[in-house]
């Protein structure tokens, strides 16, 4: 990262190749309509677009990203993503049955998890938004695991010194500073520089590019060289707010502004996800961090189950994103390059389907928190103050329970 | 709920009365604020297109255009931040933060700045921005989404802060609040937006600055604010069964605080059980208890009771019913108080 057109370019690209300056200070520039409209006008993500599967299923190659890959992890990247989706589905339908709160849906995000989730090594380490439940898997976090939140048992039930997965963040970017403080800690313990050394990534939404956290995260990132990866998963919305309400700029290109790199991947592509994750993962392990990445997709469900999105886009924008799925390109590459026969599909469909009989069962069997729950944890020590006001409950409660009226009222 | 008492003296854009929700109210006000003066601006996320993830501010962004109701950038700092700026340039910024655990973002501009300019400046800039922030528990939701963080902004000099309980004071407080010169945090009860009144927009309102009695009652009084307002008429009603006569106050004004009716009635009751779904350590319910044992020393029969959110985080929703005060642990509390 020594010279600044380095961060301009994928790395490999020798310096002189790039004749490319920078529009004078002068020339006309393009009026606010014209940026918006260039931001809205693809949903292909524009020339610069990392991808190595196209969404028709053809194997396409990038001079910097290329990846090698066998037919069996192809495969396994297609178990995961159909999983995570059926998971995902399943969450959704238990909301709208009542068994759970709320669901926050991965829908069509499934390449862009999956991708980041299978870069990462055990070492490394994920700090979450909210909507991912793709990496969790990835993590090895059984999703039963991630029920108990949405149904509001608990706040989380995954150890994240363990799974190296921190707890789901709502709040929208905190958990970016967090992963740079983090990603930091691995640089002062001596753990980067060399291949065996230690990563950080943080998920972030479109949404959250707008939060002073996410700026600071990457100003921290940057000064610190910490080894970070900031993963900005753009489905294109923010509850009802389209990418034009947070930026003027594809949001990749916000890195050169911080001083290190940032890419467009098709978020779509999970051999491209997967391919540039794995690569900033690396650099950043190496000591070349921070790195932006921009996985270009698409939200195809609502924001969540209280959120109801025809209220504010058009169907057709789903419509043209459809084509573009995820898991049917990869379906539709493996059987024209016959690295899969039909009983593969079916093998994949059938512990879907278990799965998420699994998950339904598990969800709606998840025993209610006691009430100490309330009171537990609150300090490493609990202080006298907080012990009164737990024991004067339970006395309360230990009243009822001796009466037979109920309490009376 | 039935609809507070008003002043009795017609207004001149009344309307014939009509049952109508606190969420509804609040966005009636809103319109009535915003075709009053078209330097009322409303911004936040979602509040345009989709009117608000509770709908509050539905249609404002269709009838008065996107540049008087702002979908923002997801920045609670920036809204109030530009807020603030706005408002020196003379508009009058209605901001929504979306739920009430989403306000810390934004914390720093509030205290450091939005509190403080009309000091610093001896009272050159004025910075007349409402705050919505709908708060409080009950709705099942997930971390972040039911806190009661209004104590942070009464501790805090230069913001007043207020909070309704029903629809008719949402109708005007809203508006009031919008008409102040100062900030205003305006607490919105979200587990009662869709609570039901009959608003007759043509009486007169009660000042915004002041607490009410909702009920009257010899025994004990019950003083309270936002949610906890129908916990306490509820409780009250159900006390009434066992021959207790309670009072109810709701305080509307969290800063500065209203308390001449609680001290009247204290005074009357000689018992007071305050009730809030904020934890009660260093809160608006010690300020009460502080100046009520100050002014009514030698009428209280037993000390002032609280009924609280415990000293916790919220806890998982499934848990909210034994953290939010309800109405056994209200009528426990004033049996304590009259038993002591
Ligand atoms: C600080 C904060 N403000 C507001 C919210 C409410 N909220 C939840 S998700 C969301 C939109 C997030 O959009 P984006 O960052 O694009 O992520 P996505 O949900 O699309 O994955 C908003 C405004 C929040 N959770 N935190
Ligand atoms: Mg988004």
């Amino acid at each position: 990262m020594s010279s600044p057109d380095f961060w301009t370019q994928p790395p490999g690209t020798p310096p002189d190749a790039s004749n490319e300056v920078a529009p004078a200070a002068t020339a006309a520039r393009p009026t606010a309509e014209q940026v918006i409209a260039g931001l809205r006008a693809t949903t292909e993500g524009g020339a610069d677009l990392v991808q190595l599967l196209t969404p028709e299923g053809e194997r396409v190659h990038h001079p910097e990203f290329d990846i090698d890959i066998t037919a069996e992890e192809i495969r396994g990247l297609y178990r995961d993503m159909v999983l995570v989706r059926r998971a995902d589905r399943e969450g959704n339908a238990l909301q709208r049955q009542g068994q759970l709160g709320i669901w926050v849906p991965l829908l069509g995000q499934e390449a862009a998890q999956i991708g980041a989730g299978r870069a990462m090594r055990p070492t490394d380490m994920a700090f979450p938004s909210y909507r991912e439940h793709g990496v969790a898997w990835c993590r090895g976090i059984d999703p039963t695991e991630i029920m108990g939140m949405w149904r509001g048992t608990d706040h989380g039930s995954w150890d994240p010194q363990e799974k190296r997965f921190h707890p789901y963040t709502i709040v929208i970017g905190n958990q970016c500073l967090n992963a740079a403080g983090y990603a930091m800690g691995q640089k002062f313990e001596g753990k980067v520089g060399d291949d065996d050394g230690e990563a950080t990534i943080c998920f972030f939404g479109d949404g959250a590019t707008s939060q002073g956290d996410v700026h600071e995260a990457m100003v921290w990132g940057a000064v610190y060289d910490a080894p970070l990866v900031f993963y900005c998963q753009n489905n294109q919305w923010a509850i009802s707010e389209p990418l034009e309400r947070q930026t003027r700029v594809p949001l990749y290109q916000r890195a050169l502004g911080y001083g290190f790199r940032g890419i467009r991947v098709d978020g779509n592509d999970v051999l491209a996800t997967l391919a540039v994750s794995r690569w900033a993962l690396d650099e950043a392990r190496h000591g070349n961090g921070p790195v932006l990445i921009e996985a270009f997709t698409y939200r195809m469900d609502s924001h969540t189950t209280s959120d109801d999105a025809t209220r504010y886009r058009h169907s057709d924008e789903l419509e043209a994103w459809k084509l573009k799925d995820p898991i049917e390109r990869v379906r539709v590459y493996l059987i024209k390059q016959q690295l899969a026969d039909q009983d593969f599909f079916d093998g994949v469909q059938a512990e879907a389907d278990e799965l998420a009989a699994r998950l339904r069962e598990h969800t709606m069997n998840l025993p209610d928190p006691g009430p100490e729950r309330i009171f537990s944890n609150v300090y490493a020590e609990e202080p006298a103050t907080l012990r009164s006001q737990r024991e004067e409950y339970q006395a309360y409660l230990s009243g009822f329970a001796d009466s037979t009226a109920g309490g009376g009222h | 709920m039935a609809a507070p008492t008003m002043n009795n003296a017609p207004g001149a854009t009344g309307q014939p009365p009509k049952t109508t929700t606190l969420g509804k109210a609040l966005n009636m006000g809103l319109r009535a604020a915003m075709e009053r003066d078209p330097k009322v601006i409303v911004m936040g996320e979602d509040v345009g297109k989709l009117g608000g993830v509770f709908r509050i501010t539905d249609g404002l962004q269709k009838d008065f255009g996107e540049q008087r109701v702002l979908d923002t950038p997801l920045s609670e700092s920036g809204i109030i931040g530009a807020a603030i700026g706005l408002a020196i340039r003379g508009f009058r910024p209605v901001a929504e933060i979306q739920f009430d655990g989403f306000i810390f973002p934004g914390f720093d501009q509030i205290v450091s700045q939005l509190a403080k300019l009309h000091y610093r400046t001896q009272g050159r800039v004025k910075v007349p921005i409402v705050v919505r922030v709908p708060f409080g528990g009950g709705i099942g939701a997930v971390e972040h989404h039911s806190e009661s963080p209004e104590s942070y902004f009464a501790h805090t000099a230069g913001l007043r802060v207020v909070s309704c309980s029903n629809p008719v004071d949402a109708y005007w407080m809203i508006q009031q609040a919008i008409d102040c010169d100062d900030p205003v945090l305006f607490f919105e009860p979200k587990a009662r937006y869709y609570e039901k009144a009959e608003l007759d927009t043509s009486l007169v309102p009660e000042p915004l600055f002041a607490s009410r009695v909702l009920r009257r009652g010899s025994t004990a009084t019950l003083a309270t604010y936002g949610p906890s307002v129908k916990t306490c008429l509820a409780a009250a009603t159900a006390a009434a069964e066992d021959g207790l006569d309670l009072e109810v106050i709701d305080l509307r004004t969290l800063s500065p605080l209203d308390l001449g009716p609680v001290f009247d009635s204290v005074r009357r009751t000689g018992r007071l059980v305050m009730v809030t779904e904020a934890p009660s350590e260093s809160s608006i319910s010690s300020e009460v208890i502080a100046q009520v044992q100050k002014e009514c020393f030698y009428s209280l029969e037993a000390p002032v009771l609280r009924v609280t959110g415990f000293d916790t985080p919220y806890p998982p929703s499934k848990l909210e019913e034994e953290f939010l005060p309800d109405l056994d642990r209200v009528l426990h509390a004033v049996d304590q108080s009259l038993s002591w």
